[in-house]
């Protein structure tokens, strides 16, 4: 090996191979289209029918009214949460489809470099899909998401961050529990849906689960954003709390996957992965 | 006697109640071809699991290149590379991109000339650019050979090279791994079902069979100690628990 490869670099992550796992996976979708029509085509739809319901509640209600973006932003600020966790999962599970993981973790990977370049692609594959559906929305319903300006920067970067965690607990358990439990990337985000207030506010929920919600980063990304559309305001408590749980949510995302890492090391899950 | 570049010490491994290793040591001495012999389930493919560091050993210890594989292992996986039939790379991707991503994975410096070597050496330059999945069962050995040849590897982990290849792909592979192993010098261990492979490339036979290291040799000496003709035969011997009927000297070694 003498001269032929870059000197190791002990325990420090490396870009290096943080970009060549993103690199393959950027191979991977330039390489097919139905999986980027895939990425585009939910939050579009999702888009438009939230869309027909806002112009129909404009005139029917007074509260959306006051707002008319509000449905609409909750969409796509959803989606940026939803996309991004299915990110994580999703570029997992094509290594466990492909039957490479043996490949990649008998090279210099380390588990945590592959996290980060789980996090990498989430974010390239999310940009491409919410943003999609935010610039269709600018033609189709006048209404442009970017209109809120940087506090739209701060819920974006809040909601992504607590979708890594979860789409890592997800590809940890996935890895530990094999393909039979992947269904588990598309339902496991809705479990804090409706504690979130994406649509309502969170005083709507009984007291008891306003404490739940309390406990979500997603829930005070959402309050923020009906302060700033209905009150103009820009809440820096609601995303100080946010990002203080998220410290704690992307933590336990990542010591989740290392230990479910772990464990498939002792059951020998990276050389069989299957159902 | 040359160094060890492998050292196993007594590694057992566990799944509940089944033993899939039971106490097993050898070493692997520097530049030699070592054999995993042992028919299915004897424990070929755990054992070299372990070496790599995919599967944790429920007891005892490896080493490899005098580091502890099991506390240190990302210091000397730049130096080791493996093939398995068990583990495939992404369907999807060109051949060109699989060896590229892996290339950066082991850091090598000059990419394109590495691939083009490669391509040279391995006759798989004519489809470099369709995608793997694409591949006949022999082209696809190729390229995995290829991966597992990108970063020049000093200790080659394969299992069973050959499985599932014609017998003309078959020979092609074991005359290259043994150009290559001329060459450079490297350490191969590999685990095979295929006797006439093991007698054509190894030096050092380690046979398994239930988990356990039940004989070991050159094949000339296991030949003489079982007096057949071929390996094929004293496989059979082995796997039929013949051996501890046949000589003593096999319990010996079983022991150690």
């Amino acid at each position: 090996m003498t001269g032929l490869a870059h000197a190791h670099t002990g325990f420090t992550p490396s870009l290096r191979r943080i970009y060549a796992l993103v690199l393959r996976h950027t191979y991977l979708l330039r390489s097919s289209g139905p999986r980027i029509l895939e990425l585009v085509y939910w939050p579009t739809v999702q888009m438009v029918l939230w869309g027909f319901i806002t112009v129909f509640l404009v005139s029917h209600s007074s509260w959306i009214a006051q707002a008319s973006g509000v449905l609409l932003s909750g969409v796509l600020l959803w989606d940026v949460l939803f996309r991004s966790q299915l990110g994580v999962s999703l570029v997992f599970m094509e290594e466990m489809w492909s039957r490479n993981l043996g490949h990649l973790f008998v090279s210099p990977l380390r588990p945590f470099e592959l996290g980060c370049a789980l996090l990498t692609m989430s974010l390239i594959r999310t940009l491409i899909g919410v943003g999609g559906a935010a610039l269709i929305a600018i033609p189709l319903f006048h209404y442009s998401i970017f209109s809120m300006g940087l506090p739209l920067l701060a819920f974006f970067i809040n909601l992504i961050i607590m979708g890594w965690s979860i789409g890592l607990l997800v590809s940890g358990f996935v890895l530990r529990y094999g393909l039979g439990a992947e269904s588990m990337a598309w339902i496991a985000i809705f479990a804090v849906q409706p504690v979130s207030g994406v649509y309502y506010p969170i005083d709507t929920l009984p007291v008891w689960l306003q404490y739940v919600a309390a406990a979500l980063p997603s829930s005070h990304v959402f309050e923020g954003m009906r302060a700033v559309l209905f009150d103009h305001v820009f809440r820096a408590d609601l995303l100080l709390h946010a990002a203080l749980l998220n410290v704690v949510y992307l933590t336990a995302g990542f010591a989740s996957f290392l230990a479910y890492f772990k464990i498939a090391r002792v059951r020998g899950q990276l050389l069989h992965v299957g159902e | 006697m040359p160094p060890s570049v492998v050292s196993v010490s007594r590694i057992s491994k566990h799944f509940d109640k089944v033993i899939a290793v039971d106490d097993v040591s050898f070493d692997v001495a520097l530049r030699s071809t070592t054999a995993l012999l042992g028919g299915n389930g004897a424990g070929k493919t755990t054992t070299l699991s372990m070496l790599l560091g995919l599967l944790l050993p429920t007891s005892g210890s490896i080493s490899v290149f005098g580091v502890d594989m099991l506390r240190d292992r990302y210091q000397v996986l730049p130096r080791l590379n493996f093939s398995s039939p068990y583990v495939d790379l992404p369907r999807r991707l060109t051949v060109r991109e699989n060896l590229t991503v892996y290339a950066r994975l082991y850091g090598i410096i000059n990419i394109s000339a590495r691939i083009n070597a490669l391509c040279e050496e391995l006759q798989i330059g004519r489809f470099l650019n369709r995608p793997y999945g694409q591949l006949s069962a022999g082209e696809k050995t190729r390229v995995v050979l290829a991966k597992a040849l990108l970063n020049e590897p000093e200790l080659m982990l394969l299992d069973e090279p050959t499985a599932s290849l014609d017998p003309d792909t078959a020979d092609y592979v074991r005359g290259m791994l043994e150009a290559y192993r001329k060459r450079t010098g490297t350490t191969i261990l590999l685990a095979s079902h295929n006797m006439s492979e093991v007698e054509r490339l190894c030096d050092d036979v380690i046979m398994l069979r239930a988990g356990k290291l039940v004989d070991r040799g050159t094949p000339a000496q296991l030949l003489t100690r079982y007096g057949r003709q071929n390996m094929e035969e004293v496989f059979i011997d082995i796997a039929r628990q013949r051996h501890l009927e046949i000589t003593p000297d096999s319990q010996q070694v079983a022991k150690q």
